[in-house]
């Protein structure tokens, strides 16, 4: 098990984040949300050419860098530590899945960043689906591909992400493997589980800033137990939440039997800890927590929405449970 | 040689001389005798301050071998427990802080199990605000003179030493009137009581210092610098507490998921989810600290955020035992029922949550010292001790 980053890994983090910080702070992901698209190409642009994420776990055989998923939990960390707006989870969501199945047809597209593909999930809705040129489903074993069809755009309560419901009528089947889309569910759970420990991570900077700055009788409130010992309990969430990514994302590559109750497990304990502390985060702000200006229900939407993107939070448990044969 | 080998080395020596050992808590006379004579055979084996330095009576090797032996040694049951306060905290403290008389006279005995040790800092009125202590050694013929109450101490009705933490100068604030000693537990004027705790069990004692004199050769550093000293020994505390140091493994857990999904009934759906989340927060601490131990031997030290661990160990400490019992009903209660060990488990699971710092002194050290938040106004840093509030 191997539960610390190699510097490779810690190089890679670093130049995500830091690219992200200069080309997508909050000020642009606001921006970009309300553009027509709803995220800035330009952003999309760079990632894909100058840092050539479009294609991370895309094989090399197929135009990618051939990374592994343990690579692509750090960067969805950082995009979900950033909010980043439009399509890199469904991108990748949609990566696994054809990954898994042994797609060879639209892999070459995703990675040269030309060809949009997501994944439509519970309920026919699909992370962006309304832009995708591709939408894949999954029906028992099989994998369709619906190009054009009906798609609704959804207002969603996470103004950073976009959703559509899709008419699944017109899908072609793909392929179908019952192990590769297994396989796939879990990896789903290991890559939004990633997410959510960046959207965790940057909701607890974000208080533990302001607890440094904002000042209440007389006193910085970063040193009241009252809220210091909060504070002290979302770190505790974050390095358990770290190390449960880490795991699951190891055993995506590495330890193929122990994938499936890591993944479980991952969305389990990862999916509440993110909403709690992006609810703690936006409460200890105080008033202007509440505000539309303040960034705190950004983040507070999207740990909700990403905590039910998969199902509700108790299918995890109950599949946890079967795990253990209990 | 190499760690592979060490390590098998090792297994081979517990296998042949650890196998039938058992003793968990404080022994009685007689397995305080059969302890000592497993603790030289563990010495003269050289499985006794593996890290230690080679002139004090160390092995003289790195940490790597003293984790290796500790992970193999993680799977049996060492009579060790009395010798846990002497390795875990005062050695560390002698061979950092310690003149090398002090080290030439008592590291070896110590490691070898001659002589057993305790650490007298807590007091009725000072536990985690131990520099409120109130012990005074006044300078004496030769020495000091020592009087006052300590309590929280473990093994002293064994120990034939103790490092002591008392009050020097009540005219100085009260971080920078204190001094350290080792003290002879022996010597005229000391009584060590029993202290029944809420398990009916005497884990602990409290020790009275009754005009105790202390020679003046076992100051430990600088009069006045006590609490440097102190600070010395509560960072090795930590460390010990959180690697399990002397503490031997357990084999069996009445109260861990392993036993209650055998005993409790899991067609109850409500049941099952409980048993879940005791394994979501049994797996994300197990992970958390596999994390850190990854990290450490890739050589970035926990500090603080071992206090992570020790508050989280805490919770999950008193949620098991509050579940085990729970699920186990009316039977819990009883100490006849299932040998009475749920009924043990609830009474004993509030020690994690006390001992080695409070859950809400642990929050304040990840809230100071990882997360850098401003600290709490303090109203007792600069004042002379003798005008300080202090509990009476």
């Amino acid at each position: 098990m191997k539960l610390v980053l190699t510097e490779e890994q810690r190089e890679l983090r670093g130049a995500v984040r830091a690219f992200l910080a200069a080309a997508s702070p909050l000020p642009e992901v606001r921006r970009a949300v309300e553009s027509e698209t709803g995220h800035d190409p330009e952003v999309y642009r760079r990632l894909n050419g100058e840092l050539g994420l479009a294609g991370l776990v895309v094989g090399e055989e197929h135009g990618g860098a051939g990374a592994g998923y343990a690579e692509l939990a750090l960067v969805l960390e950082e995009t979900g530590a950033a909010l980043l707006p439009g399509p890199f989870l469904a991108t990748a969501l949609a990566t696994i899945l054809l990954t898994e199945v042994g797609d060879k047809e639209l892999l070459p597209g995703i990675a040269a960043g030309t060809t949009l593909v997501t994944v439509a999930l519970d309920g026919g809705r699909a992370l962006n689906g309304a832009e995708a040129d591709v939408v894949l489903a999954i029906e028992g074993p099989r994998v369709l591909a619906i190009r054009g069809g009906d798609r609704t755009p959804l207002t969603t309560l996470d103004i950073t992400r976009r959703q559509a419901k899709v008419d699944l009528g017109a899908g072609e089947e793909i392929a179908s493997s019952p192990e590769g889309v297994a396989r796939a569910r879990d990896l789903f759970a290991v890559a939004v589980a990633a997410e959510q420990l960046g959207v965790l991570r940057a909701s607890l900077d974000a208080i533990v800033g302001y607890a440094k700055l904002r000042v209440t009788f007389g006193r910085l409130i970063g040193s009241y137990q009252g809220v210091k010992h909060r504070l002290a309990d979302m770190h505790c969430k974050l390095e358990q939440a770290e190390s449960i990514v880490r795991y699951a994302a190891w055993a995506a590559d590495e330890a193929p039997d122990e994938l499936s109750s890591a993944a479980a497990l991952a969305q389990a304990y990862v999916g509440r800890a993110c909403f709690e502390v992006a609810r703690d985060n936006l409460l200890l702000h105080g008033g202007i927590g509440f505000t539309w200006e303040h960034d705190a229900h950004l983040y507070y939407k999207r740990a909700k929405a990403d905590e039910v993107l998969l199902g509700p939070p108790r299918t995890h448990r109950t599949r946890l449970a079967g795990l253990l044969e209990l | 040689m190499n760690l592979q080998e060490y390590r098998r080395r090792a297994r081979t020596w517990l296998e042949a001389n650890a196998q039938d050992t058992e003793a968990e808590g404080t022994p009685d006379a007689g397995g305080v005798a059969a302890a000592k004579a497993f603790m030289a055979r563990m010495y003269d084996a050289g499985y006794s301050g593996i890290s230690w330095p080679g002139e004090w009576g160390g092995q003289g090797l790195t940490q790597a071998e003293e984790r290796a032996f500790a992970e193999e040694a993680a799977g049996f049951t060492l009579p060790t427990y009395v010798f846990s306060i002497g390795l875990g905290m005062c050695g560390p403290t002698l061979v950092d802080l310690g003149t090398p008389e002090q080290k030439a006279r008592h590291l070896r005995p110590l490691l070898r199990g001659e002589e057993i040790w305790c650490q007298l800092f807590s007091e009725p009125g000072a536990g985690s605000d131990v520099a409120a202590l109130q012990t005074r050694a006044t300078p004496a013929e030769d020495g000091w003179t020592v009087t006052g109450q300590k309590v929280w101490t473990s093994v002293a009705q064994h120990a034939s030493h103790g490092l002591l933490l008392t009050r020097t100068d009540v005219d100085a604030p009260k971080h920078k009137g204190l001094s350290m000693f080792i003290v002879d537990m022996r010597a005229p004027g000391v009584t060590v009581r029993p202290l029944r705790d809420m398990t009916g069990r005497a884990h602990f004692n409290e020790i009275f210092f009754d005009d105790v004199h202390i020679p003046a050769e076992n100051l430990v550093g600088q009069v006045n610098d006590g609490w440097s000293c102190a600070v010395t020994t509560l960072l090795h505390e930590r460390l010990s507490i959180s690697s399990g140091v002397g503490m031997g493994g357990r084999r069996d857990n009445p109260v861990a998921f392993e036993a209650l999904r055998h005993t409790a009934d899991t067609a109850d759906p409500v049941v099952r989810d409980q048993l879940v989340e005791l394994h979501i927060r049994s797996r994300a601490l197990a992970l958390f600290n596999e994390r850190l131990s990854q990290e450490t031997k890739a050589g970035v030290f926990p500090g603080a955020r071992g206090s992570a661990a020790k508050l989280l160990l805490a919770e999950l400490t008193m949620f098991q035992a509050d579940l085990a019992t729970s699920l186990a009903g009316p039977g819990a209660v009883a100490y006849e029922e299932g040998g009475g060990r749920l009924a043990e488990a609830i009474s004993l699971a509030p020690a994690m949550a006390l001992g080695g710092g409070t859950n809400e002194i642990m929050r304040n050290i990840i809230g100071d010292r990882v997360l850098n938040l401003p600290p709490e106004p303090r109203v007792d840093k600069n004042v002379p001790f003798k005008d300080l509030k202090v509990n009476g």
